[in-house]
C-alpha cells in the first residue's frame, strides 16, 4: 500500500493511503477533538466538531471521514477551527437539555468534557428547551431524548458490532430521534439483544443503565474497540 | 407563576424578605405578615424525569440545606423501590443527617443569632455581626466556627462534598464510611463537645439577662410536630410523625410519614403563594404548629443520649408541658447539637459503620412512595408519584420554612405589638432589629434574602386600616 506524505500543523507526517486524517493526526501524536467517531464503527461525518483546514481548499474538512492526500498541508487548530469548534458545541447545548450538574453522566462526559477542553464557557443561542421523553420501557437501559446529541454512535454499534438492527433514525433535522425498531418502546423491541453496547458507545447522558443516579453513569469503551479488534485482527487484546 | 411576576418587583425589594405590619383603626399593630418567597415550579420541573435523579435534582431547591433534601428524597425513593436499605447504610444516612444538624445549627447560633444577644440589640447592624462577635470574643467565635466545620467535615467524609453531595441513592447509599474516615470524625469529638457545652453555658446566662426576649418573641400556645422513634425518643432520621399540643399533651402519635395527609393539611392563602401547611383535625388556622429544634424537643419523651437529656431537663423548666417561647428556639438548637455530637460518638464505635453492603438493588415496586427527615430547620417531607417505569409524575414537598410561617407571623405581630403603639406611622428602629431577631429564631432558608455579613435583608411596611401604606423602611 502506497505511503503519503503530508504535514500536518507543520509536522511532516507519513499515513498509509486509506488513512483518514484523523488517523494519520493521531498516529502523530496531534489531537483533533471528536465527537461522533468511534473507534471500531464507521465514520459518518455528523457532528463536525474535527473540522480541518487544508491549504488550496477553500471549504473545512471533517478529518475523521477525509482520507490523507499527498503533500496537503493540515492546520487542526486555527483559531478559525476553534472558534467553530466552540460554535458547533454551542448550538449542540441549546438544541436540547442540558442539565450536567443533575446529569447521569455529569463528570463522565464527552460532550462536556469537550466543553470545557475548547473553552466554551457560555451559549449564545437560545435555548431550544423540547420537552422530550425518557425512555424506561427497557428492563436494564434507559434513553434520555433530552440528553441526545444525534451523533448516531449508538445506531451504528448496534448495526456493525452487535448487528442486531434495533437502533435508528427517525425524522429531519432538529426533529430527529433515535427509535428503537419502528418507534415501538425500546422494552418491546424484538430486535435488541440486551447487550448494552449502545450504552456504551452514548458519548453522553442519553443513554444509560437503568438505576444509576447523578453523576454515577460511566462506562468501560475499551469493551467495543476489544471486540472489534478480536473480530477484525483475530487478537484478543485485553 | 406569571402572577408572581407581575407583582414582585413593584411590591418588593429583589432579595429583600418582605414584612407587612397591620394596623386597626387606632393605630395599634393588629396582624403581621412575613411574607416568604418559595421558589415554586420545581416540582414541574421534576416531572418526567427518572425517580433514580431525585435524590441528586432536589438538593439543588436549596443551597442552604441540601443534605436534608437529599436524604428525604433518597428516603422517598426507598419506598418507592419498597426495600429496606443495609444496615450500614441507614447508619451511614443518619451520620450525615447529624452532621447536617451541627454544621446548620452551628452556623445559625454563633454566626447569625448570637450577635443579637452577645453584643447587644442596640449595636448598629454594621458591627452586630460574626465579625463583631469575633472582635469581643474571638473564643467564641472561633469554636462556633470550628463546629459548624466539624458538621461540615462529617458530611465530605461521607459525600466527598461539602453542598450537593450526589451519594443517598435509591435503595441505600453509594460510598462506604472508611477506616480514615472514622478516626477524622473521631478526633473532632472532644472539641466539638466542649464549644457546645460552653455555648451552651454561656446561653444559659445570657436567658437570665433576656428576660423580655423570652416572653415576646413568638411565645403563643401552638402545636408542634416532629419525628420520634417507637419509644418516643428524639429523632432526626426514621420514625413516625409526632403532634403535641402547647401544654406538651401528646395528640397524635405513631402517625406514619405515608400517612401525612391524614394529620397535615395545605391551605394557600389569597395573597400568598406559600402553601401554609396546618394540623388538619384542628382546621386552619387553629391547627398552627411549628416544627424546628424547639418543636423536636417538645415533641419527644427525651433525647436518648445522657449529656443532652440532663440540659433537656433544664430546658423544660421554661415552659409547663411545652416550652413555647420561640426565642428557646436557640436554647433547643444547642441542646440538639449536643444531642447530635453524643450520638455521632456512640456511632463511629459501632462496628457496622464500615461495612460494605451499602445498596438495595430494585425496581419500581409502589407508585408512590413519602420520605421524610429532619432537616435543621423542621420536619421535611418529599412525596413523590412515578409511573410504571420510574418516571416521575408527581412531586410535593413541604419543607420547614412553610409549616413555621404561620408561627412566623405570629411572632413578628407580638414584637410588633410590643414596640409600636398607637403609631404616628413611624417604624421604630428597635422594632426593627426585634423583628429581624424574632424571625431568625426560627432560621428560616431564606438564602435570597440575605445580606453579605449574615443579617437578613428585610423590607417593612406599615399599613393602615384603609389599606394604605403609611410607612416603609428597608434594611
Ligand atoms: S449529556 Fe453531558 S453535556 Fe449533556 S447534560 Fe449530561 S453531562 Fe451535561
Ligand atoms: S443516544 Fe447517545 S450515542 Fe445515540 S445518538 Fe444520542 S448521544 Fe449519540
Ligand atoms: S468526529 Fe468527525 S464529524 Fe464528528
Amino acid at each position: 500500500m502506497a505511503a503519503k506524505t503530508l504535514t500536518i500543523d507543520g509536522q511532516m507526517v507519513g499515513a498509509a493511503e486509506d488513512q483518514t486524517i484523523l488517523e494519520a493526526a493521531r498516529d502523530a501524536g496531534i489531537h483533533i477533538p471528536t465527537l461522533c467517531h468511534l473507534e471500531g464503527v464507521q465514520d459518518v461525518g455528523a457532528c463536525r466538531l474535527c473540522l480541518v483546514e487544508v491549504t488550496g481548499i477553500n471549504k473545512l474538512l471533517p478529518a475523521c471521514v477525509t482520507k490523507v492526500t499527498e503533500g496537503w498541508e493540515v492546520r487542526t487548530s486555527s483559531e478559525r477551527l476553534q472558534r467553530y469548534r466552540r460554535m458547533v458545541l454551542e448550538l449542540l447545548f441549546a438544541e436540547r437539555n442540558h442539565v450536567c450538574a443533575v446529569c447521569v453522566a455529569n463528570g463522565h462526559c464527552e460532550l462536556q468534557n469537550l466543553a470545557v477542553s475548547l473553552g466554551m464557557d457560555h451559549v449564545r443561542f437560545d435555548y431550544q428547551h423540547p420537552r422530550l421523553d425518557v425512555d424506561l420501557s427497557h428492563r436494564l437501559f434507559g434513553m434520555d431524548h433530552n440528553r441526545c446529541v444525534l451523533c448516531t454512535r449508538c445506531v451504528r454499534t448496534c448495526w456493525y458490532i452487535e448487528g442486531a438492527g434495533t437502533l435508528n433514525v427517525a425524522g429531519r433535522g432538529e426533529k430527529s430521534k433515535i427509535i428503537t425498531d419502528l418507534n415501538a418502546p425500546w422494552g418491546d423491541s424484538t430486535t435488541c439483544t440486551s447487550c448494552g453496547k449502545c450504552v456504551m458507545a452514548c458519548p453522553t447522558g442519553a443513554l444509560f443503565y437503568r438505576g444509576v443516579t447523578v453523576a454515577e453513569m460511566e462506562r468501560d469503551r475499551g469493551h467495543l474497540e476489544y471486540i472489534v479488534t478480536a473480530r477484525e485482527k483475530k487478537q484478543w487484546i485485553v | 407563576m406569571a402572577r408572581r411576576v407581575v407583582i414582585d418587583p413593584v411590591t418588593r425589594i429583589e432579595g429583600h424578605a418582605k414584612i407587612s405590619i397591620f394596623l386597626d383603626d387606632a393605630g395599634n399593630v393588629a396582624d403581621a405578615k412575613f411574607h416568604v418567597v418559595e421558589f415554586r415550579g420545581f416540582e414541574k420541573f421534576c416531572e418526567g424525569r427518572p425517580l433514580g435523579e431525585m435524590p441528586g435534582i432536589t438538593p439543588r431547591i436549596c443551597g442552604i440545606c441540601p443534605v436534608s433534601h437529599h436524604l428525604a428524597s433518597a428516603k422517598a425513593c426507598d419506598a418507592i423501590l419498597a426495600v429496606r436499605i443495609p444496615p450500614t447504610a441507614a447508619k451511614l444516612r443518619r451520620l450525615m443527617n447529624l452532621g447536617q444538624i451541627v454544621q446548620s445549627h452551628a452556623l445559625s447560633f454563633f454566626h447569625l443569632s448570637s450577635p443579637d444577644f452577645l453584643l447587644g440589640w442596640e449595636t448598629p447592624p454594621a458591627s452586630r455581626n460574626v465579625f463583631g462577635l469575633a472582635a469581643r470574643n474571638p473564643d467564641l467565635a472561633r469554636a462556633g466556627i470550628r463546629l459548624r466545620q466539624f458538621g461540615q467535615e462529617v458530611i465530605e467524609i461521607l459525600g466527598g462534598r461539602k453542598i450537593h453531595p450526589a451519594w443517598a441513592v435509591p435503595g441505600g447509599v453509594r460510598e462506604p464510611l472508611t477506616e480514615e474516615g472514622r478516626a477524622r470524625i473521631k478526633a473532632w469529638l472532644p472539641e466539638a463537645l466542649a464549644s457546645t457545652q460552653a455555648a451552651i453555658q454561656l446561653f444559659r446566662d445570657v436567658l437570665q439577662k433576656h428576660e423580655r426576649e423570652t416572653q415576646v418573641f413568638g411565645n403563643f400556645p401552638s402545636l408542634f410536630m416532629g419525628l420520634a422513634n417507637d419509644d418516643g425518643l428524639w429523632e432526626h432520621y426514621d420514625g413516625h410523625f409526632r403532634f403535641v399540643d402547647a401544654s406538651g399533651n401528646v395528640i397524635a402519635d405513631h402517625v406514619e410519614v405515608s400517612r401525612y395527609r391524614e394529620v397535615i393539611g395545605e391551605a394557600v392563602e389569597s395573597d400568598s403563594y406559600l402553601k401554609s401547611p396546618f394540623y388538619k383535625p384542628m382546621g386552619y388556622p387553629d391547627g398552627l404548629y411549628r416544627v424546628g429544634p424547639l418543636a423536636r424537643l417538645n415533641v419527644c419523651r427525651r433525647m436518648g443520649t445522657p449529656l443532652a437529656d440532663a440540659e433537656l431537663e433544664r430546658f423544660r423548666r421554661h415552659g409547663r408541658g411545652a416550652v413555647n417561647s420561640s426565642f428557646l428556639y436557640h436554647y433547643a438548637r444547642l441542646i440538639e447539637i449536643l444531642g447530635a455530637v453524643e450520638r455521632i460518638g456512640q456511632m463511629v464505635e459501632d462496628a457496622d459503620l464500615l461495612g460494605s453492603h451499602l445498596r438495595a438493588d430494585a425496581g419500581i415496586n409502589n407508585l408512590e412512595g413519602v420520605g421524610a427527615s429532619e432537616a435543621p430547620r423542621g420536619t421535611l417531607l418529599h412525596h413523590y408519584h412515578v409511573s410504571e417505569e420510574g418516571l416521575i409524575r408527581g412531586v410535593n414537598l413541604i419543607i420547614a420554612t412553610g409549616q413555621n410561617n404561620l408561627a412566623m407571623n405570629r411572632t413578628v405581630a407580638q414584637i410588633a405589638r410590643h414596640y409600636i403603639q398607637a403609631t404616628t406611622g413611624e417604624i421604630p428602629e428597635p422594632m426593627l432589629n426585634r423583628v429581624e431577631a424574632g424571625i431568625r429564631c426560627y432560621d428560616p432558608c431564606l438564602s435570597c434574602s440575605t445580606h453579605a455579613d449574615g443579617r437578613l435583608a428585610l423590607e417593612f411596611e406599615l399599613v393602615a386600616a384603609d389599606g394604605r401604606i403609611i410607612a416603609h423602611a428597608a434594611r
